[in-house]
């Protein structure tokens, strides 16, 4: 009986007969009078819930967390349970008229060709990111955890595109690859390219990469922080030790930092796929999805589907299913440092 | 020894090498920005300079007066501030309560916290837009600032979490014998305990909120309720190839984040690292 004694589950049992009362209220005429004293008894029951949780010294304990769950509920759990809700539905997101339409959405988001374009289009996106914009945090991090004191002013300097807003950054480059007054282009010209220049960011075979490049300027500092606050941690006597052996700066580098270093490289990893497959708002800035649907990345999908036309259920569905990918791919990154762990 | 040395200013040159050109990399796109602001429109396609000879200043006359952006920078730090302070509020009362007190069901919420933020949630402005149609919240101050308050609670939460955790129940024991009740510990022995993880809390948050653009896309749509990043976007649309100007309007976006970063450095990089092992 000891369960009973647990509030949570007393607050169960009266939302419970509350229910059970409506039920037998609905369904059987004969039996109508059993449900009014069913919700005496759970009033009752709430009574003596409430005097005694108010009593308890624990509820002002309980107070001091009550605007952070209050806040917590409404603005994310309610969400996420609605959007679970409206994947199932077609609603222009105005009218009252909501169509139940059961999977229909979801079939038709794995029908989209744009989609799994805009798919395509953020795993190249990760993959920049993963590589080329990580191999250079590395590199820098590596070279400033030597000489600590000039360290601390690159890394006040390369930290300084992280902290800008996308906006700002996606605008400033916008105008860089502008095709008839970009500065890229002046100075190709400068330089006697004249036949490489072109509108980069409206030409379907260079948008792509010219917004990655961005995606890698603005984010590599951020990784650069990350992993050099990880080198930091190694204890210099080991450097030491290896130095006196007579050990190269690869020997070095190969058999004690990166051993110990592979924790940090796979937070570094899963944060940049998880940040770079999410990313939208430099898209939104510089090239809008375009040309055609050649920048496209599923959160400027969604953001389409929602202001673009209306469908509120599609994005929803859209949303889920990418939820679900990027849920996958977290759970496989995590699995995968795992097992490096313990090998 | 001699070559060993030669070897060693040599790896040490193309080292800095590398670092100064990266460095300059950085700092270009910003030096353009603030540059071609000073210039005037007839003069930015010919003069390449990055600091004209004759800057003109009345560009973000322009841009402050007729381009509305005096009343998206004041939005801003409406924004900021209300958001940092409620942030401050809610998730320090709860990482204490969390940490120092005792009450049911204290680890499950938590443990709830936590697992909301491991699963990736994209798109949430969709019901999140819902939500505010709902509550009659769209294009309303209010709705933006709640919303954004729960953007930055969980990371508050927990990183405030881990800081009273290390206040010594000796501390927390002195106060109780001097009469304090729960609250009277909480403001004055607790805050003051976690100062350097507040500033944290504080600086990282209005970083973030000053950032924020999709949120204030999805909520307002009236300019006197937009905060910059909005207003420069729609700037865009109303000037589109009047460069200098944009310009003009982009470095006061930026600058007030700049300066912030420069000066309150340590808070932010710490930020930015106790939000990656967080997750």
């Amino acid at each position: 009986m000891r369960i009973f004694k647990n509030i949570y589950v007393k607050s169960i049992i009266v939302i419970l007969c509350f229910i059970l009362a409506e039920l037998i209220y609905q369904k059987s005429h004969n039996l109508r009078f059993i449900s009014p004293i069913i919700i005496l008894l759970a009033v009752a029951l709430l009574i003596i819930l409430v005097t005694k949780i108010i009593l308890a010294k624990q509820f002002k304990s309980f107070l001091f967390i009550v605007p952070a769950l209050a806040i917590f509920s409404i603005f994310y759990i309610y969400p996420f349970i609605k959007v679970l809700q409206l994947g199932h539905y077609s609603w222009d997101g105005i009218l009252p008229t909501m169509k139940f339409v059961g999977l229909y959405n979801f079939i038709e988001v794995i029908k989209d060709k744009v989609w799994w374009q805009s798919m395509f289009n953020a795993g190249y996106i990760t993959l920049i990111a993963l590589t080329f914009q990580n191999a250079l945090a590395l590199i820098l991090a590596l070279a400033c955890d030597r000489q600590m004191k000039a360290g601390n002013f690159y890394r006040m300097i390369f930290f300084i595109p992280p902290v800008l807003s996308e906006v700002v950054v996606g605008l400033v480059w916008q105008w860089i690859y502008d095709g008839n007054y970009g500065l890229l282009n002046h100075w190709l010209v400068a330089l006697g390219f004249n036949n490489l220049t072109k509108a980069w960011l409206s030409d379907p075979h260079t948008a792509l990469t010219c917004v990655a490049i961005v995606h890698s300027w603005k984010g590599f500092g951020w990784g650069f922080v990350i992993l050099l606050a990880g080198l930091q941690t190694i204890p210099k006597q080991l450097y030491e030790a290896a130095r006196v052996e007579g050990a190269t700066s690869w020997q070095v580098f190969k058999n004690i930092t990166a051993p110990l270093m592979i924790p940090v490289f796979v937070l570094v990893a899963i944060l940049t796929v998880l940040g770079s497959m999410q990313s939208f708002i430099l898209i939104l800035t510089m090239t809008d999805g375009g040309p055609g649907f050649h920048t496209e990345v599923p959160v400027t999908r969604i953001l389409s589907s929602m202001i673009g036309s209306s469908r509120f259920g599609y994005a929803c569905a859209q949303s889920i299913i990418f939820g679900a990918i990027l849920l996958a791919i977290s759970f496989v990154q995590k699995r995968i440092s795992q097992n490096m762990r313990q090998a | 020894m001699q070559i060993y040395r030669v070897k060693k200013t040599f790896t040490n040159i193309l080292v800095h090498l590398l670092l100064i050109s990266v460095s300059i990399a950085c700092l270009f796109p910003l030096l353009w920005m603030f540059g071609s602001s000073l210039k005037t429109q007839a003069t930015v396609f010919s003069d390449m300079s990055i600091i004209p000879q004759q800057p003109h200043f009345e560009n973000y006359v322009t841009a402050w007066i007729d381009g509305g952006f005096g009343r998206y920078f004041l939005n801003s730090l409406i924004y900021t501030f209300t958001v940092v302070f409620g942030i401050v509020l809610v998730s320090s009362l709860a990482a204490f309560a969390f940490s120092r007190l005792e009450f049911p069901g204290r680890k499950a919420f938590f443990i709830m916290l936590l697992a909301a933020m491991m699963i990736p949630l994209p798109g949430s402005f969709v019901p999140l837009y819902v939500l505010m149609v709902k509550l009659h919240l769209v294009n309303t101050r209010l709705g933006y600032v709640l919303c954004l308050i729960n953007v930055g609670l969980s990371f508050s939460i927990f990183l405030l979490k881990t800081f009273f955790d290390k206040m010594p129940k000796e501390l927390e024991d002195a106060a109780r014998i001097d009469g304090c009740n729960r609250l009277g510990i909480y403001r004055h022995v607790a805050l003051p305990f976690v100062k350097p993880a507040l500033a944290v809390v504080v600086i990282f948050n209005a970083l973030n909120v000053w950032n924020e653009y999709v949120l204030a896309l999805i909520i307002f749509n009236s300019k006197n309720l937009m905060p910059l990043q909005r207003g420069v976007m729609m700037f865009r649309g109303e000037f589109l190839t009047n460069y200098p100007l944009l310009m003009a309007g982009l470095t006061i976006a930026a600058l007030p984040i700049i300066i912030l970063y420069l000066l309150m450095q340590k808070y932010i990089v710490k930020g930015v690292i106790s939000q990656a092992i967080f997750q």
